[in-house]
């Protein structure tokens, strides 16, 4: 039972990290039908912005609130901007080309990141500083809370409460809404679809910002590559909660967590991603369009 | 204009066979990891290798004729490894390949040497199967059921390890490979291993599976995987509370290791080629060569390095003609050549006899504990 709630801990926190990834794919797929694969490497590039800042501050060894803000801002700020020129240079130019044209856009500018990177930054792995004292919160004996896990999710759970602020309370998410429903009437109605759909990278690549820091902060080691395993894993979990759901995203983040982590505790490490997959496959096969996915009409 | 393009064209080609073709050189080929997630391992063998080069060119090179080194990145990807090796052959015209660290890579490279009749020396893949392929395949380095044997036998009689569990790389041949010798080993010895369970490079959470771990208690922990994953495992593993000694192979030989790990990973043993403590003649003749050169003190990748590429010029310098025929029968009887970390003897199955030392991580030194000899 001690066990149990250990691996329910560990499961939520690497959950909730997913879950931020897989609203990044999901946010693009809600308004292009794009799936975004330079998102994971916009998560790497985020992970470097932050590490660089602390460099620059001096900030490797000063761990605490402040250096965790201001690491958010760094790779908030840093990805937004790669989002930003991602979409602007390479994806809205081919916005009438066929979709399979800006998809294996995508695929290439994922390696130009992953490949530039290693270039740029070395391809060795960086340790990443310090950001908070990992002490344990609440000790029940053969089950402990820690100060990053729960950091992980009181960031991640906030990221989500903003999110849904943005999309149902204000101006713009009203106008992201409408682009997902329908691209050409919103045009028609006076939404600058545009702008809407850079604000869309900007608010998704920001997610991946926030993914990189809580990464860094609980894995402390950065490399190029290390963008490839999670979007994957981010990418999965979008899916499965149904692409284009935000919900649906954190929903599918979790569950991808939890399920890894409790198939290595109670079946086999060496088939953990077999099994995981294997179970999402079946989940798959009863709701085709993900768990809280809309039943998609092809409309004639 | 027209009559332009074919002058181009001949004056392109009679450059390009200009540079193909250069009698007084000699083209050795390395292969490695100098970008990707291993990348310290490609570079620090680089280093080891080029330092030998230059030295034996300084020296007169081969009967005159410079050596020249190719050297050619593949990204730690086995897929790549082929293309490069393949190549280096093709294009570069090499008469001999020296390269890889992980033994995953040179099992991909080995059978396009072996099947274009060009020697190959591997400075440190420690997987048997590697010199399996076939007779133009040789290694500097000790095997995994050797260096598996070395780590169980420390673990028993040096440590009284009780209980000991097993975390595998599944995805490395040599992880797999190490893990399996050693559980063999020590349970012949009369240990106990509690738990085995395995991760996948590239993971950063390990916590399931060490919660497993913990659950069982053991007093020991083998982790035989790379630097870059154990520098992570080794956190986690204290951050659980668990207390085991952690233990592993030369997989763990980087700088980054204690960087990745800080002080989780003090305390730990693993064994390995050779010690930066060594007090050997030759080996302190490398570090100061080294040092010298490089400006930092050389890892046990360095070393092997430097080692593959002693022999490979020693088998060179000692054979009638450059071929790769002359130079693969030359290789072949190496016995008891002093290199940097210890006396090398090419067996007949084209593997190193040699020793090995166990190591223990104390900040960014590994400190020498002992010897163990075959």
């Amino acid at each position: 039972m001690q066990d149990f709630v250990q691996h329910l801990i560990n499961g939520t926190s690497l959950g909730s990290i997913y879950a931020l990834i897989a609203l990044g794919y999901t946010m693009v797929y809600g308004i292009l039908q794009l799936i975004n694969f330079a998102h994971s490497d916009v998560y790497m590039m985020g992970a470097f912005s932050a590490y660089y800042l602390a460099m620059f501050m001096g900030l490797q060894n000063s761990p605490g609130v402040a250096t965790l803000a201001s690491l958010l801002a760094a790779a908030m700020i840093g990805c937004s901007l790669l989002g930003l020129a991602i979409e602007r240079f390479a994806y809205r130019p081919l916005r009438k080309a066929p979709k399979l044209n800006i998809l294996i856009t995508a695929i290439g500018v994922s390696l130009l990141l992953q490949y530039s990177a290693q270039i740029i930054f070395g391809a060795d792995p960086k340790v990443f500083p310090k950001v908070l004292e990992d002490s344990v919160l609440i000790d029940f004996g053969a089950v402990q809370l820690k100060s990053l896990d729960v950091a992980v999710l009181i960031v991640t759970v906030i990221m989500m409460l903003a999110l849904n602020f943005l999309i149902f309370k204000t101006k713009i998410g009203k106008a992201m809404r409408a682009v997902s429903q329908n691209m050409t009437v919103a045009s028609m109605m006076g939404v600058n679809v545009d702008r809407v759909i850079s604000f869309t990278f900007v608010v998704g690549s920001s997610l991946a910002g926030v993914g990189a820091v809580l990464v860094g902060m609980k894995y402390p080691k950065i490399d190029p590559l290390m963008g490839t395993f999670i979007g994957i894993k981010g990418f999965v979990a979008a899916v499965l909660g149904g692409i284009g759901s935000l919900p649906g995203a954190v929903l599918g983040g979790l569950l991808m967590g939890l399920s890894e982590e409790m198939v290595v505790a109670y079946l086999s490490s060496t088939y953990r991603d077999a099994l995981a997959f294997g179970l999402l496959i079946i989940i798959l096969i009863f709701r085709p369009s993900g768990l809280l996915g809309k039943k998609g009409v092809e409309k004639v | 204009m027209r009559s332009l393009l074919p002058l181009c064209l001949t004056a392109f080609l009679s450059l390009a066979a200009c540079t193909k073709k250069n009698a007084n050189e000699i083209v050795v080929g390395q292969f490695g990891s100098m970008t990707g997630s291993e990348a310290t391992f490609g570079i620090s063998t680089d280093e080891g290798v080029k330092l030998a080069i230059d030295e034996a060119n300084a020296a007169g090179g081969i009967n005159g004729k410079k050596i020249k080194l190719v050297t050619m990145d593949n990204q730690g990807k086995a897929e790549e490894a082929a293309a490069v090796v393949t190549r280096l052959i093709e294009q570069e015209k090499i008469v001999a390949l020296l390269g890889e660290v992980a033994s995953s890579r040179s099992l991909a490279a080995a059978p396009i040497a072996q099947g274009r009749k060009i020697p190959m020396i591997t400075p440190s893949s420690t997987n048997p199967k590697v010199t399996e392929v076939g007779d133009y395949v040789f290694r500097v380095c000790f095997i995994d059921p050797f260096q598996g044997t070395v780590m169980a036998k420390f673990a028993t009689e040096n440590l009284k390890l009780k209980k000991v569990a097993i975390l595998r790389d599944m995805k490395s041949d040599y992880s797999v490979g190490l893990a399996d010798f050693f559980k063999q080993k020590y349970v012949e010895l009369g240990g106990t291993i509690v738990a085995e369970q395995t991760y996948q490079s590239g993971d950063v959470d390990f916590k399931a599976q060490l919660t497993q771990i913990k659950s069982k208690n053991p007093d020991g922990l083998y982790i035989p995987g790379y630097y870059t994953e154990v520098g992570l495992i080794a956190r986690q593993v204290r951050e659980l509370g668990i207390k085991a000694i952690m233990m592993g192979g030369d997989g763990w030989d980087s700088s980054k290791l204690s960087e990745i790990g800080q002080d989780a990973v003090n305390g730990s043993y693993f064994s390995n080629h050779y010690s930066s403590e060594s007090t050997d003649p030759a080996a302190v003749d490398f570090m100061n060569k080294f040092k010298a050169r490089y400006n930092k003190t050389p890892d046990g990748l360095s070393a092997m390095g430097y080692d593959a590429a002693l022999v490979l010029i020693h088998a060179m310098k000692n054979a009638k003609e450059i071929t790769p025929k002359a130079i693969r029968d030359e290789l072949a009887k190496i016995k008891d050549f002093q290199a940097a970390t210890g006396k090398i003897t090419i067996d007949e199955k084209r593997n190193a006899s040699k020793n090995a030392v166990v190591v223990q991580v104390q900040g960014a030194v590994n400190k020498y504990v002992t010897t163990i000899n075959p």
